[in-house]
């Protein structure tokens, strides 16, 4: 396996109304690797995790994406990454199946079809039911349903245990063991101790109490 | 991969899906924009002479107001839930995007309100003459409110009850919109040539069309940014 890291990130700072909410952060994570980033409410794990889905811009710092400097290469990044936020993405009117049958249409989900994705995730049988009919968990997997279909490399994943089963935390375990073993990398924001294997932690409490 | 017109085409399609789901919502813009224009009658006179006379304006200044009544939804909904950011990490171009939303928001809230003009034209005894440029002016005022509005919905969207600025933001560019509208209407009406006055408002959405689509994509990443 090559030694270039897949994702970098360099001297990451990020200001809310002139407030560091963390400053000078430096990482990389190579394929193979799950990077899982900790630290109490408020300090900046989802804003960390947007900054690397490039939906946010740092205040200042750096990522790099396979060596690269992302500003440079965003949409070859966008399509080597999938992020599933902390809200679903998932509209309560549209059935999961047509959700994410959109959702294929704009991002590659092409490894399986939406049907399948489901029932590996755990939803079969709820895959033309609308969206608001189901549980907050069962929602939760059918936004965790498009890692099944991605073939993006790097999964940034944002507090994606939240409202799981102990049958759903194991399922999504096996998926981001099944994705790393391939190559993959995955970042998650999560308070739990996930994966019976070793998981870098990035920890962005230290620095919030240094800050204050 | 994903192809280009694969994601135009799935945008406007589930915006469909979307609002035929939720009727309440396709029709409130439409409700309102029918019962402005019966009120009118009730309110000020029967006289059919009078209600000519204000015909256009009425009808052009409810079709604003509908129009801009629906546009606090065109980002708010997707971004209130997660999907906007799902489209905007899409690697298609997010102006191309962005255009299918705002045509799908058009034929949901711009197209009923052209389609039941005539209807109202009748209703406040609008002479025959009106009715063409009338329907012509709605068709190219309401996709220019739909085009212009997405940027300054675009602009607002990750401000918590931004509608307020959103009204005051595309207010003033509506307003040439309206000039152009009703005077073609009225010039129909009084027997003079209206070609001119229209050709001014296919230009202004014609320009609307190139423009709003960077325009409210840039916006999209700046408002989500803050």
């Amino acid at each position: 396996m090559s030694s270039q890291p897949l994702l970098e990130f360099r001297a990451l700072t990020f200001e809310r109304d002139d407030w560091p909410l963390f400053s000078d952060l430096c990482g990389e994570l190579k394929a193979g690797e799950i990077l899982q980033i900790s630290g109490p409410n408020g300090c900046g794990k989802t804003t960390l995790l947007h900054i690397l889905a490039t939906i946010q811009a740092p205040t200042t710092g750096s990522l790099h994406w396979q060596g690269r400097d992302i500003s440079r290469c965003r949409q070859e990044y966008l399509a080597a990454m999938t992020f599933v936020g902390h809200q679903t993405g998932l509209k309560l009117s549209l059935t999961p199946r047509e959700n994410l049958r959109w959702l294929s249409q704009l991002q590659p989900l092409s490894r399986c079809s939406s049907g399948e994705a489901l029932a590996r995730i755990g939803l079969a049988g709820f895959e033309d039911v609308p969206s608001y009919t189901l549980s907050a968990g069962q929602l939760r997997r059918a936004a965790l349903a498009t890692l099944c279909m991605t073939e993006a490399k790097l999964w940034l994943l944002d507090e994606p245990l939240t409202a799981l089963d102990v049958e759903g935390i194991a399922d999504l375990e096996a998926l981001l063991l099944e994705h790393v073993a391939k190559g993959g990398a995955v970042v998650l924001s999560s308070h739990q101790p996930l994966v019976n294997r070793a998981v870098r932690t990035l920890a962005l409490d230290a620095m919030a109490e240094a800050a204050h | 991969m994903t192809s280009l017109s694969g994601a135009f085409f799935a945008v406007i399609q589930r915006d469909l899906a979307i609002a035929m789901r939720h009727r309440g919502d396709l029709l409130n813009p439409l409700f309102f924009f029918l019962i402005v224009v019966t009120l009118v009658p009730l309110g000020i006179s029967p006289e059919p002479a009078r209600l000519a006379a204000i015909a256009p304006g009425m009808i052009w200044i409810s079709a604003l107001l509908a129009t801009l009544l629906a546009l606090d939804n065109l980002f708010q909904a997707d971004f209130d839930d997660g999907s906007l950011v799902q489209l905007m990490l899409s690697p298609q171009p997010l102006w191309l995007l962005v255009l299918a939303k705002i045509i799908a928001h058009w034929l949901v809230t711009g197209l009923p309100v052209v389609l039941f003009s005539p209807l109202l034209g009748l209703m406040l005894s609008l002479p025959q003459a009106g009715f063409l440029p009338l329907l012509l002016g709605l068709v190219l005022g309401t996709a220019m409110f739909s085009l212009m509005g997405a940027v300054g919905a675009a602009l607002t969207v990750a401000l918590h009850k931004g509608s307020v600025l959103l009204s005051l933001l595309v207010m003033p560019l509506y307003v040439p919109v309206l000039i152009f509208g009703t005077s073609a209407v009225q010039r129909a009406v009084d027997g003079m040539n209206y070609g001119g006055v229209m050709a001014m408002l296919a230009a202004v959405t014609a320009f609307s069309l190139l423009l709003a689509p960077f325009a409210a994509a840039g916006a999209l990443k700046v408002g989500i940014n803050g």
